[in-house]
């Protein structure tokens, strides 16, 4: 232990610390709740957040939140403390305890929101932040890659999360889940299949079913930390929990039924072949957590109370025994080196206490009585009797449970009691901080076991009370159930389980031959985003020419088909128009308009045109002046001459125009643009004009300008006073357009330069 | 620019602007002016400068960056609608203290954060403007 107590110090720090205190404390919190959700009482703590579009900030503790959030802050706490002393002396540790302890509390937000909107953005913070995670080791190119492939996936599927959820919205008039779930069953509604679909997808890319399973084997590029916590207890339980959530409200339908059980059941065979394929422990690891959640995902296709108390057992337990198994890895590794199962043996003498935990665990995992691991199996093969597609769902469970068993002897005998091989360092025991975790889970999941009846009460039952929606009969959690169906297919486990483990080697082997022929969805999924960037780079290239002329001819042909457009639909050209007489003031006004106008249209040279056309504006003030908007006028004119200043000093740095005509083939589709958009204008002024005018915010404008807002000037009232956060948008719209033209000028100054040396 | 009567105009124009544009900013509340107003004419008193002296002499004579000066301004406008936030009012509602008498019209002298508003306003668009323009004179 030397080489351990010198590094102890180093551990203790507020990162490390603060976040495992704090998480501790949740965990306390949400345990004094737990007697009243037994008794089958709800808590919803409300907060209004926009009422005015009826979205709350509302979370709802029933049994299968409390389970979720128990678990989240329990295993959380450990794994806090295990990431404190694992990565003690890293220069970023405050950083990572920052998004661990975020993930956390999003993954807190996510299972404990009532509000379905306020779910998707607990939903989206631990997409977030598990990205900032799994990317944690960012001078790496693979782990920058895997969470990105992370990222992408789960937040593809987050926002056809929203889109169901909106649906639901519209379908139930209502955003809390817990009134959703009231009102029963959804498979009557016409928008019931849009809304399955939707939220499936959701699930399913978060808890990486296949074909979307690929993201979570390479999420474990992770810290090993991170991968215990984020593949046991939380983020790809996310899924699992929505299922389970919205199980009142879309299950029981065929399409419900069908789709579960088959996308769950071929997820959990194939992730239990890909676990025995593995080497790398960690590997082994991310697939068996692949295979519970097509398991998991197999038994929430069912209503009865056996499947379902099946799937809430089975997702409690492997949450303990799987945070157990990938800290004891992550010992391992810290310990040995090496995740390597081939070289990985006979650690029991130098490790003991993690022999001890990891053996704890993976007896859990391999169903042996009386860990709850085997309760779970036991529930669970019974609701699979019953269940609808009984044939495929026995076969599936039976060929998953037999593989974890032969996976829990890879991962837990072998490297402890089994031969060694060339280990890259002298292994030795770990410090208590990490030891911590392993131990504590180990136990629990025999302690439980023992004592099944009380994890049944207070955890177990309420939790599957939430997901039913009525209260079962409970009483299915027992250690021994008597001789049925499900003990029979518990003994067919085992021997089928010990028989591939003594075998596992041969098997590994023809495993990867046929992996290498089968279909490869990580390469294909980097062919999609190379495909991806290349459709961006064509079209960047189509739409961005760089050419300033044709950029300002696409907005004005949009702004002319804005106008035109609901002109023709409305049939509102029908123009009554009063002509006034012109007075001799206006008549003057205009043809200095015109003029200044044409000539910058027709003239050779770029100063001349920049004169005119200050000549446009400066009539235009003189405009504002005569009907009595002086404040208007003054800005005009100031505008008009910086814009002409402005111009002045950027000519100078252009060309001259070329005044041969022919060389200009774009002039006349530009003056054939001119005229139409001048000429829809002129119409859209004369309409606006032919009308009454509506007087009432002008007249309260007039009558409150000085009674409530003390100023005369009512221009300046209106930006100051009543208007005053449209005009700090606008200031802060100049800040950002002076701003953005700076760090332009800037940049094409330095590259000027550069050019200039070269 | 090499042009002795614009250098020795200038001198005399910067000044005056400045005044008047302090003058507008002022006044805006009952009369024709305002932070815009008065903004757009500071900005233009420099511009004058920049074209008689030089963008380097005008930046001297300024002593803080446009840039700089726009974003104090967006924080004073902001403050000013913070201010309504201790009152209980909405955000951006119009503040006044009464000096000297207990309404607009006995008040000697009127504290208010519409004017603070109205010089962050100034200030956003002086600095913004002018550092546009500086920069672009600064290209040629």
């Amino acid at each position: 232990m030397g080489d351990v107590a010198d590094n102890d110090a180093g551990w203790i720090t507020f990162a490390g610390l603060a976040p495992v205190l704090a998480t501790g404390a949740l965990f306390v919190l949400f345990a004094t709740y737990v007697p009243e959700i037994a008794a089958g009482g709800t808590v919803r703590p409300v907060w209004e957040w926009i009422p005015s579009l009826n979205i709350a900030l509302s979370f709802h503790i029933d049994g299968l939140s409390l389970m979720f959030a128990l678990l989240i802050t329990g295993i959380g706490a450990l794994v806090m403390l295990y990431s404190a002393r694992y990565l003690a002396g890293h220069p970023q540790f405050a950083r990572f305890a920052l998004y661990l302890f975020s993930f956390m509390l999003s993954m807190l937000g996510l299972v404990l929101a009532d509000n379905v909107l306020a779910l998707f953005v607990f939903w989206e913070l631990t997409t977030f932040t598990s990205y900032l995670l799994i990317g944690f080791s960012h001078t790496d190119y693979k782990s920058r890659r895997n969470a990105l492939q992370a990222l992408l996936l789960t937040a593809a599927g987050g926002l056809a999360l929203l889109a169901g959820f909106i649906l639901l919205g519209f379908a139930t008039g209502t955003y809390e889940l817990s009134e959703i779930n009231a009102a029963g069953t959804l498979s009557e509604n016409p928008l019931y299949t849009p809304i399955l679909v939707l939220v499936l997808l959701g699930a399913f890319t978060k808890s990486a079913q296949v074909p979307f399973h690929f993201w979570l084997p390479n999420a474990m590029a992770a810290p090993t930390p991170v991968s215990a916590y984020l593949h046991s207890a939380t983020m790809v339980k996310g899924g699992v929990y929505l299922l389970a959530r919205m199980h009142p409200s879309l299950s029981g339908t065929d399409a419900w039924i069908w789709t579960l059980t088959i996308f769950g059941g071929v997820t959990a065979v194939f992730a239990s072949l890909m676990a025995l394929r593995q080497t790398d422990l960690k590997q082994t690891l991310a697939y068996t957590t692949l295979m519970a959640l097509g398991t998991l995902t197999m038994f929430l296709a069912g209503s009865s109370g056996y499947a379902i108390t099946g799937a809430m057992a089975f997702l409690f337990v492997h949450s303990l025994y799987k945070a157990a198994l990938f800290l004891s890895v992550g010992l391992i590794d810290h310990s040995t080196g090496t995740r390597e199962a081939g070289v990985l043996g006979g650690l029991a003498g130098a490790m003991p206490v993690t022999a001890a935990a990891a053996g704890l665990a993976a007896l859990s995992m391999a169903g042996i009585p009386p860990f709850l691991g085997f309760i779970a199996k036991e529930v669970a093969y019974s609701g699979a009797v019953g269940a609808s597609l009984w044939g495929f769902v026995v076969l599936a469970a039976l060929a998953a449970n037999a593989l974890m068993f032969a996976v829990a002897g890879i991962v837990a005998l072998k490297p402890f009691f089994g031969p060694q091989g060339q280990l890259p360092r002298a292994p030795h025991e770990g410090p208590w901080p990490m030891l911590a975790g392993p131990v504590i889970l180990g136990v629990l999941g025999l302690a439980f076991g023992l004592f099944s009846g009380l994890a049944a009460f207070w955890v177990i039952e309420p939790a599957t009370n939430a997901v039913l929606g009525y209260a079962d009969t409970g009483g299915r959690i027992k250690l021994w159930a008597g001789f049925n169906a499900a003990l029979g297919l518990s003994v067919l486990t085992f021997a089928l389980g010990a028989l591939i483990y003594f075998r596992h080697a041969g098997l590994r082997a023809r495993l990867a031959r046929i992996e290498d022929r089968g279909p490869d969805f990580d390469a294909g999924w980097d062919r999609l985003m190379a495909g991806l960037a290349r459709v961006a780079e064509w079209q960047t290239r189509l739409i961005q020419t760089g050419v300033l002329r044709e950029y300002l001819f696409a907005t004005f042909v949009v702004l002319a088909l804005a106008l035109a457009v609901p002109l023709a639909f409305r049939g509102a050209l029908d123009l009554h128009v009063a002509w006034p007489e012109p007075s001799l003031r206006e008549m003057v006004l205009v043809a200095l308009i015109a003029a200044g106008a044409l000539l910058t249209a027709l003239t050779t040279s770029r100063i001349t045109a920049i004169a005119a056309l200050g000549v446009v504006g400066i009539g235009v003030a003189l405009i504002f002046i005569i009907y009595g908007a002086p404040d208007v006028a003054i800005t005009q004119l100031l505008v008009e001459m910086l814009v002409v200043v402005l111009f002045a000093v950027a000519v100078l740095r252009m060309p001259y125009l070329d005044p041969e005509p022919e060389k200009r083939p774009f002039r006349r589709r530009d003056a054939v643009l001119a005229v139409v958009l001048g000429g829809l204008v002129s119409v859209i002024m004369l309409l606006v004009t032919a009308g009454p005018i509506d007087r009432r915010l002008t007249d309260f404008f007039e009558a409150a300008s000085y009674t409530e807002a003390y100023g005369r000037n009512i221009v300046n009232v209106i930006l100051v006073d009543f208007r005053t956060l449209d005009t700090f948008g606008e200031i802060a719209v100049v800040i950002i357009a002076a701003l953005g033209a700076l760090a332009l000028l800037r940049a094409t100054r330095r590259r000027g330069d550069e050019e200039g040396e070269r | 620019m090499n042009s002795i009567i614009l250098s020795a105009g200038a001198r005399i124009l910067v000044a005056l602007l400045l005044v008047f544009s302090i003058f507008m900013l002022l006044r805006g509340h009952h009369l024709p002016g305002g932070g815009f107003i008065g903004g757009l004419l500071g900005a233009t008193a420099f511009i004058v400068y920049a074209l008689a002296a030089g963008t380097a002499e005008a930046r001297a004579a300024l002593r803080v960056s446009p840039e700089g000066f726009a974003m104090v301004g967006l924080g004073i406008a902001l403050v000013a609608g913070l201010i309504s936030a201790f009152t209980g009012d909405p955000f951006f509602t119009g503040q006044w203290l009464w000096i000297g008498g207990d309404s607009y019209d006995t008040a000697v002298f009127a504290p208010n954060s519409v004017l603070l508003f109205d010089i962050g306003v100034y200030m956003v668009v002086f600095g913004g403007i002018l550092s546009l323009v500086l920069a672009l004179e600064d290209e040629v």
